[in-house]
């Protein structure tokens, strides 16, 4: 995903949204990724995945995903659509789990101030840069460590090690 | 400059000197853990590693705790699922249900967690095990394949928050449940993000192995990548008896960097409730007597060992729960079970009105076993309450000890021992 431009809908969340909100334990009896994106946040945002349309951006405040190191939650979003999280602050595992699985999701505190629901954003997930496409307003996002782009350019860390354990021999 | 406990346990696992905080390491591991829920995510992601075999048997844990005894055919298959793979791996630490119990309180049970263990688990109650003086965090399901496959996990080194608590509590009932909701009341849900939460002074001496445990397991509660107690007489007098192998015991220099130092009086303590929906949304239980409630919980990774039933059973012996109230009891492990039906508390339960139920994680995260009804209110001994955590969104979950649950157990809405005594 390195280096690919994001753009889309702003859909937005307040403060510390927990993994129990993004996909609720009920249904972690299975982990298909279209069967957790049918009830992702759904106690939070009625009818998401009828509205929510493939790029939209996912807006939060401080804390976001907190909570739970269930998978599920970053798999869930991912799956409902959202090409990207932009947050206040992120939760430690959560934030790992999105990096890990290619989900990308930027640090910037201006955005969820700022934005407005159903604004379109122009996101470089590399440099961290965000664009309100409406206003014309540049957030810069906190850009993310040399190490974490590498995993990300990998597509997530699995490919990452894949190719670390094959060079290994 | 010296170093804390948890930069010498990292920098020895990675074969560095020393550490400091915000550098990029990579971590040998001595256990890897997962459950029926986070498990099958994890294999599945380590077949796509290209790796036969896990790094070493003998440190990949797998438990069904979650929604087992299974709960239903898909929760069935996700315990299949780690019950084959640990077959075909060839695991030592597999433990079918019957002979486990809710990973955080079976681990340090078992002694298969010992100080100075670097330890990954895909939960996020993994942080328990720093009770005993280990770096342990939780981590999501693709992080702990990349453990199976490799023994070894980048970490960010975290900055460390010293709580010094002083003093003795005057109320009997005060532990460490409620010296950790009364932390997470003072510094917030993301008080501690990204960093170590380093517990000590008097308070944390005098308490109980299991009130320490029950302290780390909350950690992640405030955000924080772990908690950790340095090891005294009384940790290796609790690991003597169980450890599997050998130990080593680390602690912070005199003169280590902390991020910030908190001190807390303990003396004056009262026993906390956490109202909903934040574990940070603290009061002290005498604000907290007019809430009428419908279920109590006692037990999970945060309150379910010896210690918490024994409390329970010392408030609920020769009364009855409320005839409004269902009280759901659950021992950590089948050890524990045991323990409390030799030892009389599972009677003491079960006369007043109560369910005893087999380990398992159940009615904690809204799984099986306790869920609520929509408006229904529970008091619980577990460490979440946020919205439709125990059933509902409409529902409500308070946390507190178990000596708060079972006395609100009895009353029928929140309230103290010394009001049922």
């Amino acid at each position: 995903m390195a280096g690919n431009k994001i753009s889309g809908q702003v859909w937005k969340v307040g403060h510390d949204v927990d993994t129990d909100l993004i996909i609720a334990a009920r249904y972690l009896n299975r982990s298909e990724p279209e069967f957790l994106a049918q009830h992702c946040l759904e106690d939070l945002i009625p009818n998401l995945l009828e509205r929510v349309k493939a790029g939209d951006i996912l807006v939060a405040g401080k804390n976001f995903g907190c909570g739970s190191s269930r998978e599920h939650a970053p798999i869930a979003l991912k799956a409902a659509g959202f090409s990207c999280v932009i947050a206040e602050s992120f939760a430690r595992i959560f934030y790992r789990n999105a990096i890990n699985i290619g989900l990308p999701i930027i640090v910037a505190p201006e955005v969820s101030r700022t934005v407005q629901e159903g604004s379109k954003l122009g996101v470089d997930p590399v440099s961290g840069e965000i664009k309100d496409l409406t206003t014309g307003t540049v957030f810069r996002g906190e850009p993310f460590p040399p190490f974490m782009l590498e995993i990300l350019g990998k597509g997530g860390l699995i490919p990452y090690v894949r190719e670390k354990v094959k060079n290994r021999g | 400059m010296g170093m804390t406990i948890t930069e010498k346990i990292l920098a020895d696992h990675a074969g560095l000197a020393e550490v400091s905080p915000g550098e990029l390491i990579n971590v040998k591991l001595d256990l890897v853990l997962a459950n029926d829920i986070t498990g099958p995510l994890a294999i599945k992601e380590f077949r796509k590693i290209g790796v036969d075999r896990v790094f070493d048997k003998d440190k990949v844990v797998l438990i069904p705790d979650h929604f087992a005894p299974a709960k239903d055919i898909p929760s069935a298959q996700q315990c299949l699922e780690i019950k084959e793979f640990s077959r075909e791996q060839g695991l030592t630490h597999y433990y079918e249900v019957g002979r486990n119990g809710i990973e955080h309180c079976f681990l340090p049970e078992q002694g298969l967690v010992v100080p100075g263990d670097v330890v990954i688990g895909a939960d996020s109650h993994t942080c328990t095990y720093g009770g005993l003086g280990a770096f342990a965090t939780g981590v999501g399901s693709t992080d702990l394949a990349v453990g199976m496959a490799t023994g070894e996990i980048w970490f960010r080194v975290p900055e460390s928050i010293k709580f010094i608590l002083k003093g003795k509590p005057r109320n009997p009932w005060v532990t460490g449940k409620d010296y950790i909701l009364a932390i997470i009341g003072k510094i917030g849900v993301d008080g501690a993000q990204y960093k170590a939460m380093e517990f000590t002074g008097e308070a944390i001496r005098d308490l109980s192995m299991d009130g320490r445990l029950t302290m780390a397991n909350m950690a992640i509660e405030a955000g924080a990548k772990n908690g950790i107690i340095e090891p005294d007489e009384k940790t290796l007098a609790y690991v003597k008896e169980r450890a599997q192998k050998p130990w080593k015991v680390y602690t912070s220099d005199p003169d280590a960097a902390y991020s910030e130092v908190i001190e807390i009086d303990v003396t004056n303590l009262e026993p906390q409730v956490a109202f909903p929906h934040l574990p940070s949304n603290t009061r002290p239980v005498s604000q907290a007597t007019q809430v009428k409630i419908d279920q109590a919980v006692i037990g999970s990774c945060t309150n379910g060992r010896w210690e918490d039933l024994v409390v329970a059973a010392e408030i609920i012996k020769g009364k009855k729960i409320h005839p409004e109230v269902r009280a759901i009891v659950i021992p950590g492990t089948q050890e524990i079970y045991l323990r409390a039906v030799k030892e009389g508390l599972v009677e003491i339960f079960v006369n007043a009105g109560a369910v005893v139920s087999t380990p398992t994680c159940g009615p904690c995260l809204g799984g099986y076993m306790g869920i609520l009804a929509k408006g229904e209110k529970a008091i619980s001994t577990t460490n979440r309450n946020f919205v439709g955590r125990m059933g509902h969104p409409e529902s409500e979950v308070y946390l507190s000890s178990p000596a708060i649950a079972a006395a609100s157990a009895i009353l029928g809405r929140i309230g103290s021992p010394e009001e049922v005594a």
